[in-house]
């Protein structure tokens, strides 16, 4: 690991003001991606603003309609939360098998969500459930978040500070996770709410997406057996040691029609 | 960037001149020479530098020492309460042979200890199996190390630890 300078700021202010006009500056939420990008050298930055010790950040806040969960907040505090069991089950379902109990321990749902990595669990709820990203300067609607491969719509110096998911009628996720990273081979997130049905796919493409063909599928049945016959072109979609393109292809389909049949449970 | 570091460590105050990208587990190891912590794969995944900060357990791999600033941290050296007495859990991985090679114990002890105490110390063998997934052993098949976890939970319990 390259050396760096070490900021803990305890407000966001505080770290907006000393992200501001260094370039190579960068924030660090949990950093359990963060840390082992500095240890493999991947990147050098020249300050890591640590936002750990920034407790406006942290916490759930739940209403009838919806759940908003600091950035800052831990996996495995939404896991437990009793208010997300309430008012969202499948988002603490997703939480609790993020990584491993250690990891659940440090990572934050805003480091996540930043982050964009391809194979994330939580940018398939926040898309599917279609929540609002809160920033330090405005707001950001899920559509259009997620740009690509660890690429999101934030600007240099944004901040995310908290995230609001509505309330579905009805939603669940499934994943295969890869045995060894327990990160998302494939993972759909499947949500019904009154505007209709929303179908999210992380782990197969560069990053999180919707699949049209089976949210209308849905809308009109809201069965697995609606999607039974959609298949998924392989073209674009990840290939890697762990399984081809072709295999993730198959994979959204198993997932998309557990998911619809947990959400039926 | 050097910086000073204060925490407590198996009850004890300790600090220490470490750089800012210094890890939790180097600070413990080379700093204070508490090997008991082990690095096994450096990637955050085999859980062998697992370690209870703050009443949580974390990858000391994946955590910087200045981090850790003001926390009180535990580790496998701070579990047994004398020289001639073990924790449960490091009974019940004795009894249960539940090593071979020995590399991935720390982790895995600490590891159990939490998962014992974040269940109410009421575990079934499935709950075991899935709550290991973030240690790794390359050696034992896992088979003992489920074995002893079930067998320290009733005794953690009684033992009020």
């Amino acid at each position: 690991m390259y050396d760096f300078a070490y900021h803990r700021p305890k407000t966001l202010a505080d770290a907006v003001a000393t992200l501001k006009g260094k370039d190579e500056a960068r924030p660090m939420s949990g950093g359990m991606t963060l840390i082992p990008t500095l240890k493999q050298r991947l990147a050098k930055p020249s300050d890591v603003v640590d936002l750990g010790g920034i407790k406006e950040l942290a916490g759930i806040k739940a209403d009838a309609s919806s759940v908003t969960i600091g950035a800052m907040t831990k996996h495995y505090d939404v896991s437990v939360s009793p208010d997300v069991k309430k008012t969202i089950p499948a988002l603490a379902e997703l939480a609790g098998h993020i990584g491993d109990p250690a990891v659940r321990n440090r990572g934050t749902i805003g480091g996540s969500v930043a982050n964009s990595d391809p194979a994330a669990d939580y940018p398939a709820a926040v898309v599917a459930l279609n929540a609002t990203i809160t920033t330090n300067t405005g707001k950001h609607a899920a559509d259009g978040f997620f740009k690509g491969l660890f690429e999101t719509a934030l600007k240099d110096g944004e901040l995310i500070t908290s995230i609001t998911f509505p309330k579905p009628e009805k939603a669940a996720y499934m994943k295969f996770p890869n045995p060894a990273s327990r990160y998302a081979m494939v993972g759909v997130f499947v949500a019904k709410t009154k505007d209709g049905v929303r179908v999210a796919v992380t782990g197969a493409g560069s990053a999180v997406f919707r699949v049209k063909a089976m949210e209308d599928a849905l809308a009109k049945n809201f069965t697995s057996a609606a999607i039974k016959d959609i298949k998924i072109p392989s073209k674009d979609l990840n290939s890697d040691i762990h399984g081809s393109a072709e295999y993730r292809a198959h994979l959204v389909g198993v997932m998309a029609r557990r998911a619809v049949d947990a959400a039926n449970k | 960037m050097t910086l000073s570091v204060a925490m407590t460590v198996n009850g004890k105050a300790v600090s220490g001149k470490v750089e800012a990208r210094t890890l939790l587990v180097q600070f413990l190891r080379e700093n204070l020479g508490m090997t008991g912590t082990h690095v096994g794969c450096d990637t955050s995944q085999c859980g062998a530098c697992v370690v209870d900060v703050d009443g949580k357990s974390v990858k000391s791999c994946t955590m910087l020492a200045v981090q850790a600033e003001g926390t009180k941290v535990t580790t496998i050296e701070g579990l047994a309460p004398s020289a001639d007495k073990l924790h449960p859990m490091q009974e019940a991985f004795r009894d249960n042979h539940a090593l071979q090679c020995g590399f991935c114990t720390p982790g895995m002890v600490m590891s159990a200890i939490d998962m014992v105490k974040r269940n109410n110390y009421q575990l079934d063998e499935a709950t075991v199996r899935r709550e290991l997934e973030g240690n790794l052993c390359r050696c034992t098949g896992y088979h003992n190390i489920v074995k002893a976890i079930l067998a320290a939970a009733p005794a953690m319990k009684s033992a009020g630890v």
